[in-house]
């Protein structure tokens, strides 16, 4: 059985313009660079990382929201475009998307009950005005929401509020894909586990497959049936969440790892600090792009780019962790 | 420097290929020039003759072609009603409109800068709201109104001035001042805004807390900074002299170049009228070009955005 | 007096009066801060405009265009006329009440409906430059930068001897006044809007760019856009009585403020009424709706929310 999504090689680079020397030069900003993975129907797949390492533009581009530089990006079958036509927009039916901001993304001046039957309006015109709104009450009890608050607008809610009728209207349609874009970040801890308790039901009950972004390890831990660890814009590790964060294989993994505050495990593992800041995704350094900040890199790591390798359902790219944990010295050329 | 200024020239072209090129589209657009000046009942050979010699018989794009060469040879036809060049026409009327609308510039400069300036330091005192009233109430009372109110008081009930003609300079003063004061009401509330919007910034506040004299604040940074803003309406202003003139000509009957815009239009002598359009373009794209031009001189920020820009 | 500034306290009796005398004074307080006195005056006055506007034939006391040689040039009541015609009578007779409301109800509905156009226009082309960016963005801000650079009287006289003058032709020459300042506003807005996420997640859904800028965008920046139109709106009057006084607006045997005006200041010595009350008409009408259109944006200013 083929993927729901399947995305290959996955491109996106900006041109930047960097006012340097005399007439400044031209760069090209690599925000994604090369990106691939499989999403099963009824899955999910978390994408962890630093701010600034692409998940969101990956996002993005998963949906066609904006154009890919290069790759493909697959959904049942159909080629996903950036073209925003009539085909673009039936397509949204089967795949929708939650933000990180929920207040951004609903209309100040419309009550939430209107916002919610708004997808109904879109792709089913033709449906009398009373389904609609019977159709929308009920999808305001499945996410927790009180039927008094129908006529709320959205100032008038709290954020995790916000975030269910975000998320009532992304599931209106029963899309087959959901991709959720930090869509806990902007909320109070408290919140954040009702809200992603409340995802994790929803998935269970219709079964959509989701794309999990978020920078919070043990946020992707708890929704995830795959992960994958982006870095520059490059997946470096991928696997069974379990897997991953348990034995992590690539020192930044390692390293993310590392900084999860377990008391529980305090004193068992040494934390790994990672010196200086991510580098600019306008310079990104050749060969593997984690040399300038891993502790355990080679000379072999400054010249050649490591190939994410699978090995037992656990894929790393890291020639330290392919190579067996032997420099792979010869490599170089 | 030499980019920005070419780059602007050439913006400034564009706008007077388009407004030549509007002049020519209305003009087609008008009817048949021929129908108009020589009535519908004129003889047949008579609108021949008329068609060929103002080249209506040719196709619409040599007409163009035509029309563009002739403007940049100066050869703007003739006025239809009285014959001769309407460049002349219009020429002899220049000097008139300038006795009384430079003067009415000054006047303008002289009360609303000061006024605006004052209001903004005097911000929220008797002093700001009574120079925003009398700005409001230049704003809103049209030109022609206070004219012949000026008229009814100084000409008719105290009889110290004439209300109409050109003879000697007495009768220049008042359609002077009543442009002046209106302009001056929205000069001071530029100004105003412009000196408000400066007071606001940090630098002023530094300016302050470093123990500088307020009055030292005020002249060496707030006015500089605030002149900016201020010259782009004065050059609209300065680029707007003719169709400010308009209508308080036609109050005052000044035989000015706005007078004969409103005589040429009522009897649809289009050669005149246009004419006029492109005088009051090219000053307007001159007075714009000249405002940018000044702009890369005072304002230091320009400057650094064009070395970051251009260099 | 200090006993106001706890409320929770259980009220003894004299505080308790004093206390309500203050509150009650707070409230006329609160009530003007919120309805300036200038601003209530000028709505006052633009209420009374529109009821002249939509009763004029019931209003006005006799037909405007009535002849009565008789009764030429009356003057007003204040200047020692009779009631039969309050605002006296003008060279032919006609009674300049009459004529004025007439000629308030033809200015208003010119200038309602030029702003109609310019908001029409303006918003169009302001959401087509924020949809489309790009080229068809660099035109429509080509158009607004040659509008904005050219006199808009020159435009209209240049127009006017072009075509000639018809009461529809005039209307829609009004209607391009202002449209460019309305189409940078919506397109400054729209693209704000779309920036903020709600525009973009509706698109997001599937909806149409035109259920996008209609149901969405419209709604969002309408606050801001009826405060320019309202600030338009007096512009639109004084341009329309000036060219109408020039003799090259509306044409007789219609009248406007403008042409009254033009008609009366030949009689400034001999029955100046004629054209003063016309001119008051303008300036009050023009001073309330500019009162109000500020006030308005500095209550609604978009940059505050």
């Amino acid at each position: 059985m083929s993927a729901l999504l399947q995305v290959k090689d996955l491109k996106r680079h900006y041109e930047v313009h960097i006012p340097e020397g005399l007439f400044g030069r031209k760069a090209s900003l690599k925000a994604v660079d090369g990106v691939s993975f499989a999403i099963e129907k009824g899955r999910t797949l978390g994408l962890v990382g630093e701010s600034g390492c692409g998940k969101s533009t990956t996002a993005k581009l998963v949906l066609g929201l904006i154009p890919a530089t290069a790759g493909t990006v697959e959904f049942a079958g159909t080629r996903v475009t950036a073209r925003h036509d009539a085909q673009w927009r039936a397509m949204r039916r089967r795949m929708q998307m939650i933000y990180q901001d929920p207040l951004g993304a609903l209309d100040r001046r419309l009550p939430v009950i209107t916002q919610i039957a708004e997808p109904f309006e879109i792709h089913h015109p033709e449906m009398p005005a009373a389904e609609r709104t019977e159709r929308s009450a009920l999808l305001m009890e499945s996410v927790g929401l009180r039927p008094d608050m129908a006529m709320r607008y959205p100032h008038e809610l709290s954020g995790g509020q916000r975030q269910r009728v975000v998320i009532a209207r992304a599931l209106a349609l029963d899309p087959d894909l959901l991709v959720c874009d930090e869509p806990v970040s902007a909320l109070d801890v408290s919140i954040q586990a009702q809200v992603l308790n409340l995802l994790d039901d929803l998935r269970e009950r219709t079964g959509f497959a989701a794309l999990f972004i978020s920078h919070d390890l043990k946020v992707v831990r708890q929704m995830s049936d795959q992960v994958a660890v982006m870095y520059l814009g490059r997946i470096v590790e991928s696997g069974l969440p379990e897997e991953v964060f348990r034995h992590p294989q690539h020192p930044y993994t390692k390293a993310l790892v590392s900084a999860i505050p377990t008391p529980a495990r305090r004193g068992k593992r040494e934390r790994i600090v990672l010196e200086g800041d991510p580098p600019s995704p306008v310079d990104v350094p050749s060969g593997c792009s984690f040399h300038t900040r891993c502790p355990i890199a080679q000379a072999s790591c400054r010249t050649v780019a490591p190939q994410l390798i699978e090995s037992g359902g656990h894929a790393v790219a890291c020639h330290l962790v392919n190579a067996g944990a032997a420099p792979a010295v010869q490599a170089a050329e | 420097m030499v980019q920005y200024l070419l780059m602007k020239i050439f913006r400034a072209l564009v706008t007077v290929t388009l407004i030549v090129s509007a002049a020519f589209v209305v003009l087609r657009l008008s009817g048949d020039p021929a129908i108009i000046i020589l009535g519908p009942e004129a003889p047949p050979e008579a609108f021949e003759a008329f068609r060929r010699n103002w080249g209506l018989d040719q196709p619409i794009w040599v007409q163009y072609f035509k029309y563009f060469a002739a403007v940049f040879q100066g050869d703007l036809g003739n006025s239809m009603r009285d014959g001769r060049s309407a460049l002349v026409v219009v020429g002899e009327r220049i000097p008139l409109t300038l006795a009384i609308t430079l003067p009415a510039l000054f006047i303008k400069l002289a009360i609303g800068l000061p006024a605006g300036v004052m209001a903004a330091l005097y911000r929220n005192t008797w002093v700001d709201r009574l120079i925003m009233m009398l700005s409001v109430a230049g704003f809103t009372v049209p030109s022609f109104v206070l004219g012949l109110v000026l008229a009814m008081i100084f000409a008719v009930w105290l009889g110290w001035l004439p209300s109409g003609g050109s003879d000697t300079w007495a009768h220049a003063v008042l359609p002077t001042v009543t442009m002046g004061l209106v302009g001056a009401a929205v000069i001071a509330r530029f100004t105003r805004s412009a000196m408000l919007e400066v007071l606001g910034q940090p630098y002023i506040r530094t300016a302050s807390a470093k123990g500088l004299l307020w009055r030292d604040v005020v002249r060496s940074h707030a006015l500089p900074n605030a002149a900016i803003p201020t010259l782009t309406i004065i050059g609209f202003l300065v680029g707007s002299l003719v169709a400010g003139a308009v209508v308080v000509e036609s109050v005052f009957s000044w035989p000015g170049v706005g007078r004969l815009l409103v005589n040429a239009v009522a009897n649809r002598d289009l050669a005149v009228v246009q004419v006029i359009l492109l005088l009051v373009g090219l000053t307007m794209v001159g007075a714009n070009l000249a405002v940018d031009i000044l702009y890369g001189i005072v304002d230091p920020r320009l400057r650094i955005k064009r070395l970051q820009a251009g260099s | 007096m200090t006993i106001d500034t706890t409320p929770g306290l259980e009220p003894a009796s004299p505080a308790h009066a004093s206390g309500s005398v203050f509150t009650s004074k707070s409230r006329v307080g609160a009530f003007f801060e919120a309805w300036p006195p200038l601003v209530l005056i000028a709505l006052f006055w633009i209420g009374l405009i529109a009821v002249v506007v939509v009763g004029a034939k019931w209003i006005a006391p006799y037909d405007f265009m009535a002849l009565d040689l008789r009764a030429r040039l009356i003057p007003p009541v204040f200047m020692g006329g009779s009631w039969l015609h309050p605002l006296g009578t003008d060279e032919l007779g006609r009674d300049v009440l009459s004529r004025l409301i007439v000629s308030i109800r033809i200015s208003m509905v010119i200038a309602f409906l030029s702003t109609l156009i310019a908001a029409i226009v303006g918003v169009s082309l302001g959401f087509l430059a924020a949809y489309f960016r790009g080229r068809v963005e660099q035109v429509i801000l080509m158009l607004i930068d040659a509008q904005a650079a050219m006199p808009f009287m020159i435009i209209a006289l240049a127009v006017l001897a072009f075509l000639g003058s018809s009461l529809f032709l005039f209307t829609v020459l009004m209607g391009f006044y202002g449209w460019e300042r309305i189409a940078r506003i919506s397109r400054g807005l729209a693209i704000s809007a779309n920036e903020r996420g709600y525009a973009t997640a509706v698109r997001d859904l599937g909806a149409t760019p035109f259920r996008i800028y209609s149901r969405h965008i419209l709604p969002n920046i309408a606050s801001t856009l009826i405060v320019s139109l309202t600030l338009n709106f007096p512009e639109v009057i004084l341009l329309e009585s000036g060219l109408s006084f020039l003799g090259l607006g509306v044409q007789p045997p219609m009248t406007s403020l403008g042409n009254m005006v033009g008609y009366g200041r030949d009689y400034i010595q001999s029955a100046p009424w004629i054209m003063l009350a016309p001119s008051a008409a303008i300036v009050v009408t023009t001073l309330s709706i500019s009162i109000l259109g500020d006030w308005m944006r500095d209550k609604f200013d978009p940059t505050l929310d």
